[in-house]
């Protein structure tokens, strides 16, 4: 239904080339106590006035991104017959979730130049300045493996379905260990491995609840919490012990 | 049940959070030691980040030993005297560790360094206590009575001394305060209780009774960990208490359990089965240093935070 009604308002409205017109099932996103992960659909169209082009084809990307956390990417090495971390490259700007779905393989997409130009795969994603050490890529590449293992960076090729080079969705699964903060969900329209068109959107992701009041007391007000936390120990402990009294006797 | 910890922002199992509080709880209540050497290696290996992993263990900790002590109250096997000159000599030695610890990260060696002193100090407590208590345990068995510790040593030439009643013994304070100041040192560079050093240390070197010692190491433990706990709310925001909650609920039953158990114990039982689980860490730990990891890389948090 919501399809079709993007459809209709599309046709209704004038255009030049093609356009991407894209939406998703939730723009918000609550972390409660329960928070298990979550699914986003989403989906689009192009919005066109000349008739379909048949070559070259076009493709869709839809890369979702979280906010980037400065990291450091340590490497073990064998020293004295133990394994101990040597280098450290510091990556400036890494996010913590990044997804990029595709309609076709990677290299039928986009083209490199384009990539670099726009930043849609993590590899560029990731920003890395005044590294001085030999072989920094493998300190970037390590970290898109180790986050790739824990599905914080995906790259789903052949994922978003694309019909009569018109209507396009897709699905992004977020994982349960999700970071605070405005997620950026970027649409690119493709033509032979060149941009046609782009479109930006926020998904915001939010502790609500219990989780909001323990985050922000720990804070803002660190002793209190502090103490807080040990009231609850120490009450938990004696607890503990009443009961146990009380069931012996 | 999936529960999100606000402070850790993972998402983890409520149940195995509740059977590993449960588990190290009761090793607790049992041996007198916090149970953080072991705990926290596990919050890692489920994937809590460190940081908070080691603050918030130091919370559960305080649960777990207040419940201890109090079973160990009831039976009177509590030197408050003695604790007290530990918990002095303790709460300057974490002082001292805080400052070492400041100057190992500054060099940028920590993790290796606190992966090292686990694997040498548990190596060697754990056999020392192994032989000593299979020997003992072997000397009882033949029917022969075990010598009690009464030998005169330089210990008792000391001056200050002090009667410690609850313990049997008139010794001076100088070795059980530097016995703190010792432990105090190796739990702040690594992030635990102390309990695993303490109590050989009062065993071994102070000729303390076990059934003593394990309510005095609780006793004095509860204020060190509370000390560390304050210091990681206030300082670097890690404390999850969703997470500390969790871990507690199980860690206090736990230790409670564990506290009647260890009483129908005998003491050469209870010591051989700390040092058969001290060795066990240790051979863990040793090997992680020895075998190529599969995954060369890490990430962590950068510097500086």
């Amino acid at each position: 239904m919501l399809r079709l009604a993007i459809i209709t308002w599309l046709l209704a409205l004038p255009a030049a080339a093609e356009e991407v017109v894209a939406g998703l099932s939730q723009t918000r996103i609550s972390i409660s106590t329960n928070f298990d992960g979550t699914e986003i659909l989403i989906f689009g169209a192009v919005k066109r006035e000349d008739p379909i082009e048949a070559e070259p084809p076009l493709q869709v990307i839809v890369a979702v991104e979280g906010p980037s956390r400065t990291v450091t990417v340590r490497r073990k090495e064998r020293r004295l017959g133990i394994w101990v971390n040597t280098d450290s490259v510091e990556v400036d700007r890494a996010p913590t979730f990044y997804a990029v779905n595709t309609s076709a393989p990677w290299h039928d997409v986009i083209t490199d130049t384009e990539d670099l130009r726009h930043n849609i795969s993590a590899e560029r994603a990731i920003r890395l300045v005044g590294a001085n050490i030999e072989g920094v890529e493998d300190f970037s590449e390590a970290l898109i493996r180790v986050r790739n293992d824990k599905s914080l960076y995906q790259r789903n090729i052949g994922a978003v379905n694309l019909v009569e080079q018109t209507l396009f969705d897709t699905a992004i699964r977020l994982p349960a260990n999700l970071t605070e903060g405005d997620y950026k969900a970027r649409f690119f329209l493709t033509r032979g491995g060149q941009v046609v068109d782009s479109h930006e959107t926020v998904i915001a992701v939010q502790k609500v609840g219990l989780e909001r009041f323990l985050y922000n007391l720990a804070h803002n007000q660190p002793f209190l919490y502090g103490l807080m936390s040990l009231a609850i120990a120490i009450s938990a402990g004696w607890g503990a012990s009443a009961a146990f009294r009380f069931l012996r006797s | 049940m999936q529960i999100y910890l606000p402070i850790a922002e993972v998402s983890v199992n409520a149940f195995l959070l509740l059977g590993l509080g449960g588990m190290v709880g009761v090793l607790s209540g049992m041996f007198g030691v916090g149970g953080g050497f072991l705990m926290t290696p596990l919050l890692f290996f489920i994937g809590i980040p460190p940081a908070v992993a080691v603050a918030t263990e130091a919370n559960q900790i305080v649960a777990s030993s207040f419940s201890g002590v109090l079973a160990h109250l009831k039976r009177r096997t509590v030197d408050l005297k003695m604790g007290t000159v530990l918990l002095v000599g303790g709460l300057i030695g974490s002082a001292i560790g805080v400052q070492i610890f400041n100057a190992l990260k500054a060099i940028g060696q920590v993790d290796l360094l606190v992966q090292l002193s686990y694997v040498v100090f548990l190596g060697i407590i754990g056999s020392l206590m192994f032989v000593e208590s299979l020997n003992a345990l072997r000397k009882s068995r033949a029917g022969r009575p075990v010598p009690t510790r009464k030998k005169h040593n330089w210990v008792h030439n000391l001056p200050f001394k002090m009667k410690f009643r609850t313990s049997g013994l008139y010794i001076s304070v100088i070795p059980p305060a530097l016995v703190g100041v010792l432990v105090g040192i190796l739990a702040a560079i690594m992030g635990v209780g102390g309990g695993f050093v303490m109590v050989p240390a009062m065993i071994y070197l102070l000729g303390m009774p076990t059934k003593v010692v394990v309510g005095t190491s609780l006793f004095q433990i509860i204020f060190v960990t509370a000390f560390t706990t304050m210091l990681h709310a206030t300082t670097n925001y890690t404390v999850d208490i969703v997470l500390a909650v969790l871990l507690l609920v199980g860690g206090v039953v736990g230790a409670q359990l564990g506290a009647r158990l260890g009483a129908r114990l005998k003491a050469e039982q209870l010591r051989i089965l700390l040092a058969g689980m001290v060795l066990l860490v240790c051979g863990k730990l040793a090997v992680d240093l020895l075998i190529e990891p599969n995954e060369l890389y890490s990430i962590g948090a950068a510097a500086g935070h």
